[in-house]
């Protein structure tokens, strides 16, 4: 071997080392993905030799040196009715099977943990409850169930981590979530997937996966000192929110206190839940929906107020829900360490309207 | 098998090439076989034509349809600042318009040129009246600053001079430039259609004036009708979402 | 090996005196044209301007891939190419490929008809694709449109400061293009069949054209207003789209799929049309099961209007929606497998030779497959999540588009070249052409299936080095497929002038426009012909007497 070049022997080797052809599977729904890709494989392998096979052996044996006068035949319905109901069977198969994946990889289990992403121009801002910041570049503990929230600042992006084998579209004006639970340590690939604009391709990083011991070491040493509900009260008192939110009776807004995840009656009649979304939808379009018993007064803080701060302002107002905080503690998050006080509760039944709250059996986290 | 014996041998045809027997109108186009089948094939393209129409506009009624259903009170407030006796003038012109054209398309048949051009060019005027009132309404809209993108204001949304209408929070009255944006594409979409009907009208006129459809070629007179009615019932729905859905009582 | 050709004599042969080529002769002539067969050609010579261009581009993509780092162009430039490439692929090449150039030529010789319904119309379309082609090249040479060819919104809106509105009102009017074409097949097809000619006796090929000139009428206006609601949105600073303006950047992608997924029908459905031709011809047989073949069209067209949201499954659609989408999907699939096995199955029993359309109908067959079984990766719901705006995608339509309908194409030019021009092109040089066409598109196109499912994103211009081996694979694979593609952009021109004269029906098939002079006559039939048998009807044309000759010519 000693006639190859170096340069290309180098080449040879770099390229041999750095050869994938199958991406690690990381998270517990990676398995799952990969069953249904080698069935799917499967299916076009055998789909594709059946076809060649007909095609090739007719080739053979019917060629016009072996064959030389062709049969005419007009066609069979048996046949037809096979190969539309075989194909459909199958297809009907791997529809279910893919449904059964999609709805555990975008329906969160009410006890994961929640992180929270910014799609920008051209970075990725990852939020942990903690108050911990990162730019393209995710740090999650092993074993435990994550919920990422995505938005978008400006145009679409979508949030891909292939070793997870998950991927959602962050988009501007709403929140998408995806599920999943990392299985193993390491340091993974993650992309934009969604053209995004000049630094598209530049707008990758990497997950890292971390023992829980490791995680709970990085937490203590990347925290910026407030949660992001801590920066949403700040925020609160910052923008004048609580001007007219203050939670007392001669308040012109409704108290949030106990707000989330709770549903509403409407001026209209129709009622609608507390969620996120229709938290960070209030604050951008405050007259859109008005509760009950109010009149839209509040100001629109559209084109003030980035997409990060409005995720402090959320957490902050779920913050003030002490199921939430329940929750929040079982999850293994850490908001625990950083609670605020919470402000007083209203004088229910007096004063200001309180907001009227449907009972809803069976509500949990949307 | 001898392909050359398979087909014509183009030696048999007189040099002109075309087989061109003068047993048909002049108007026939000679890759028609009778002028049974021209007029089919040109009635049934003008139909499938009208099917991409209502695709085209299908697309806005669409985008109204969701925008609508969001910023209901934005639409409301916007639909309300429209001049009512400005938008039912201008249907009944232009209904009358569609009466003209298919009097147009019967005085073809009956084969009365006076009369096909009297009416043809009632369509115009009719048309013209359309675009005329249109224009004065486009006016307003810009005199008051409800035309975006170029001159947008919420105040008459968030401090109304009418004194039914309903004061809009400001981020609501600013989904008003929604509403203005699909009524200017729309009646603008609708008012470009007028045009290039008017356009058509003018040159039938003058083929009119030359006897070209009083002698049984009656199929493009037809057919523009067709695509006038058309134009007039995108109108007949543009109205009622546009102006008339919502007015405060 | 035996052949089923046959020409005429060459020393004593030669081209017919008169044909639709000498007419009339002079650049006025053509361009002012009405005749079906000169429209075709002067759409031939367009789509392959266009495609040399769009072809060119995709070389500088491949190019660029070869190395991780974004070192052959700037990221933008890169951007541009990419945006570029899809832009006039998709809208001034695959959509009127096979429709408007064989398409048009050969629609009213199979019905026995001398034009289309409206000559006018047709020349008006090939004009309007050309405005289309030069806003688009305007666009490109004016410095370029970097939104991808799916003009996402805001990206395309707010966020770009680039060529968006020119090229968007050019694929307006190549859109526009699209439909009159598409209409006036509809009207040709239902109005203007020779007596005899009923719909069961219309060949494959129109079926096909049927069901693509439904989905061109309905579905590209529907783009058409789009475009002008994206140019309204950038000129005026609207927010239809605009989430921060109280619009909703997801009913664009709504708007935009409803033409655009339908529209990937438009480019595959002519393609199975020519299939079906040359399939049936090469095995001396009836297509096997004709009406289930005729009917999977129309569904596909049908269908396909019905899944667009596919598109869309990550981006936070319903989860009950998407369950909808992914099942028709599933359904729309089974039409195109029905084809396949029913094409396989007419070679049964068949006689069968393997000339260059046969060839690329082979590849075809093979590579269509394997491109529409990729399909039902993506319209599975789970697996679409990790497969979605991935390599993976970018194979699957490749192998539909370029391994489908462009395979489908070549299969269909070398297949008519002989009735349009009256001449063979060379068998040799073609069937060499068609092999290398073949390896290269594997090489080029199956790594990106692994790359895909390693999760390497689509339009990136610099990636990560775990993926180079097999970018190195398809930028090879592409070197090869350009020649594939160089070859007979060679000989057809050569033949041209030295190609053998074919005769009437140099492949002894069924079809009324070979029965008729190669090059046709400009009305097409000296006296219109009387259709008195099946579609495919081998026993006819063997037993066809001198007197039924003259009833078809």
């Amino acid at each position: 071997m000693s006639h190859i070049s170096p340069v290309l022997w180098e080449f040879l080797v770099h390229w041999l080392e750095h050869f994938a052809i199958f991406p690690p599977e990381a998270s517990t729904i990676a398995p799952y993905a990969d069953a249904l890709y080698f069935a799917l494989v499967g299916m076009t392998i055998t789909g594709l030799v059946l076809v060649m096979s007909m095609v090739l052996f007719f080739s053979l044996r019917y060629r016009k040196e072996r064959h030389p006068e062709a049969v005419q035949i007009e066609g069979s319905t048996l046949l037809e009715a096979t190969w539309t109901l075989i194909p459909l069977g199958i297809f009907l198969v791997f529809f279910v099977w893919g449904a059964l994946l999609y709805f555990r990889v975008y329906n969160p289990p009410p006890n994961s943990m929640n992180v929270y992403v910014v799609g920008k121009q051209w970075m990725w801002k990852v939020e942990h409850p903690g108050g911990q910041h990162e730019i393209d570049a995710l740090h999650i503990p092993e074993g435990v169930p994550i919920q990422l929230t995505l938005i978008s600042q400006d145009v679409f992006h979508s949030f891909s981590i292939p070793a997870f084998r998950v991927k959602r579209e962050a988009i501007p004006g709403r929140y998408t979530s995806v599920y999943f639970e990392a299985t193993k340590p390491g340091k993974y690939h993650l992309f934009c997937t969604q053209y995004c604009g000049t630094d598209h391709s530049a707008m990758i990083g990497w997950v890292y996966v971390m023992t829980p011991a490791d995680y709970s070491k990085w937490k203590a040493g990347n925290t910026s000192g407030a949660s992001l509900a801590q920066n949403g009260e700040r925020l609160f008192a910052v923008m004048g929110c609580n001007a007219c939110h203050t939670g007392t009776s001669q308040a012109r807004g409704p108290n949030l206190y106990g707000l989330y995840n709770t549903r509403i009656r409407m001026n209209d009649g129709s009622t609608m839940i507390a969620n996120d979304a229709y938290l960070r939808e209030k604050i951008l379009n405050p007259s859109l929906h008005v509760p009950a018993g109010y009149v839209p007064i509040m100001p629109t803080f559209q084109g003030q107020i980035s997409e990060d701060a409005l995720i402090d302002l959320v957490e902050y107002i779920k913050s003030l829900s002490s199921n939430y905080r329940l929750q929040q503690m079982m999850n293994k998050s850490d908001l625990d360490s950083a609670q605020p006080a919470p402000i007083g509760p209203a004088n229910q039944g007096a004063g200001a309207a309180p907001l009227q709250i449907v009972p809803t059996p069976g509500v949990s986290k949307p | 098998m001898d392909s050359t014996s398979i087909a014509t041998t183009p030696h048999e045809l007189e040099s002109s090439g075309l087989p061109h027997a003068h047993d048909h109108p002049a108007f026939m186009r000679h890759h028609f076989e009778d002028i049974g089948q021209q007029r089919e094939a040109a009635s049934f393209g003008m139909w499938v034509f009208l099917l991409t129409e209502i695709m085209f506009f299908g697309g806005l009624f669409c985008a109204y349809l969701i925008l609508r259903n969001w910023y209901h009170p934005a639409f409301v407030a916007g639909s309300n600042t429209l001049n009512i006796a400005l938008g039912t003038t201008n249907t009944a012109v232009l209904i009358g318009s569609s009466f003209t054209m298919a009097m147009a398309v019967y005085s073809a048949e009956m084969r009365r040129k006076g009369q096909l051009i009297l009416f043809l060019t009632l369509t115009i005027l009719l048309g013209f009246v359309f675009i005329g009132i249109k224009g004065v309404e486009w006016t307003t809209e810009y005199q008051e600053q409800h035309v975006p993108g170029i001159n947008f204001s919420i105040q008459e949304f968030v401090h109304p001079t009418n004194p039914k209408a309903i004061p809009l929070a400001p981020d609501m009255a600013e989904k008003t430039q929604l509403y203005f944006f699909l009524y200017f594409a729309m009646t603008g979409m609708h008012a470009l259609h007028m045009i290039i009907g008017i356009s058509l009208l003018f040159f039938m006129v003058w083929r009119a004036s030359r006897g070209a459809y009083t002698a049984g070629h009656v199929i493009p007179v037809e057919n523009f009708g067709l695509y006038w009615h058309f134009v007039d019932i995108v109108w007949i729905f543009l109205f009622p979402l546009l102006y008339l859905i919502s007015r405060y009582r | 090996m035996s052949t089923i050709v046959s020409l005429p004599d060459q020393s004593t042969a030669k081209l017919p005196s008169k044909s639709y080529l000498n007419q009339e002769y002079g650049l006025k002539s053509w361009l002012l044209t009405g005749d079906h067969k000169r429209i075709a050609m002067l759409y031939l010579f367009s789509i392959t301007f266009f495609f040399i261009i769009g072809g060119v581009l995709a070389g500088l993509i491949r190019l660029e891939l070869l190395t991780p780092p974004a070192d052959l162009m700037a990221t933008d430039t890169y951007n541009k190419v990419f945006s570029m490439h899809g832009i006039i692929m998709v809208f001034l090449f695959l959509v009127p490929s096979v429709p408007a150039t064989i398409g048009n030529f050969l629609i009213p010789l199979m019905v026995g008809a001398r034009d289309l319904a409206f000559p006018k119309i047709n020349l008006l379309s090939w004009y309007l694709y050309w405005i289309g082609g030069i806003f688009i090249l305007s666009a490109m040479v004016l410095g370029g449109v970097d939104t991808g060819w799916t003009f996402t919104t805001p990206l395309s809106t707010h966020y770009v400061n680039t060529h968006v509105v020119t090229a968007a009102m050019g694929i307006f009017m190549a859109g526009f293009s699209s439909i009159f074409t598409g209409l006036n097949f509809i009207v040709t097809i239902h109005r203007m069949r020779c007596p005899g000619m009923t719909w069961f006796r219309l060949p494959l090929f129109v079926w096909g054209h049927y069901a693509t000139s439904i989905i061109m009428i309905l579905g590209t206006p529907v783009l058409a207003i789009t475009l002008v609601l994206v140019a309204l949105e950038r000129i005026f600073n609207i927010g239809v789209f605009d989430p921060t303006k109280g619009g909703d950047p997801l009913l664009f992608q709504h708007l935009f799929w409803f033409y655009s997924h339908p529209a990937v029908y438009i480019m595959i459905l002519p393609g199975m049309a020519v299939i079906s031709e040359v399939i049936s011809t090469f095995s001396r047989k009836r297509v096997f099961g004709y009406t289930a073949v005729a009917f999977s069209s129309v569904a596909i067209a049908v269908f396909g209007f019905l899944v667009w949201e596919h598109h869309m499954f990550i981006m936070g659609v319903s989860q009950y929606s998407a369950l909808v989408f992914s099942l028709m999907t599933m359904l729309v699939a089974v039409p195109s497998a029905i084809k396949i096995f029913n094409w396989s199955m007419t070679l049964y029993k068949g006689s069968i030779t393997f000339e260059t359309p046969m060839l690329y109908a082979f590849g075809f067959i093979g590579l269509f497959t394997i491109g529409g079984l990729t399909g039902i990766f993506l319209a599975t719901l789970g697996m679409d999540i990790h497969l979605t705006e991935t390599y993976f995608v970018v194979a699957h339509f490749h192998f539909v588009m370029v391994g489908g309908m462009l395979m489908a194409y070549m299969a269909g030019i070398h297949f008519w070249w002989p009735k349009m021009t009256g001449r063979m092109y060379p068998e040799a040089m073609s069937k060499t052409a068609a092999v290398i066409t073949f390896i290269g598109f594997i090489v080029t196109f199956f790594p990106q299936f692994i790359l895909g499912y390693l999760g390497m994103p689509r339009r990136y211009a610099a990636y990560p080095a775990d993926f180079q081996v097999l970018n190195v694979f398809s930028t090879a694979g592409a070197s090869i497929l350009g020649i594939g593609y160089l070859l007979p952009l060679l000989y057809l021109p050569w033949s041209l002038i030295y190609g053998q004269i074919a005769g009437n029906n140099p492949w002894q098939a069924t079809g009324l426009e070979w029965q008729i002079q190669s090059p046709p006559l400009t009305e097409n039939f000296t006296e219109i012909p009387i259709m008195d048998h099946e579609a495919y009807d081998y026993e006819w044309l063997a037993n066809k007497t001198h007197h039924e000759v003259q009833t078809v010519g």
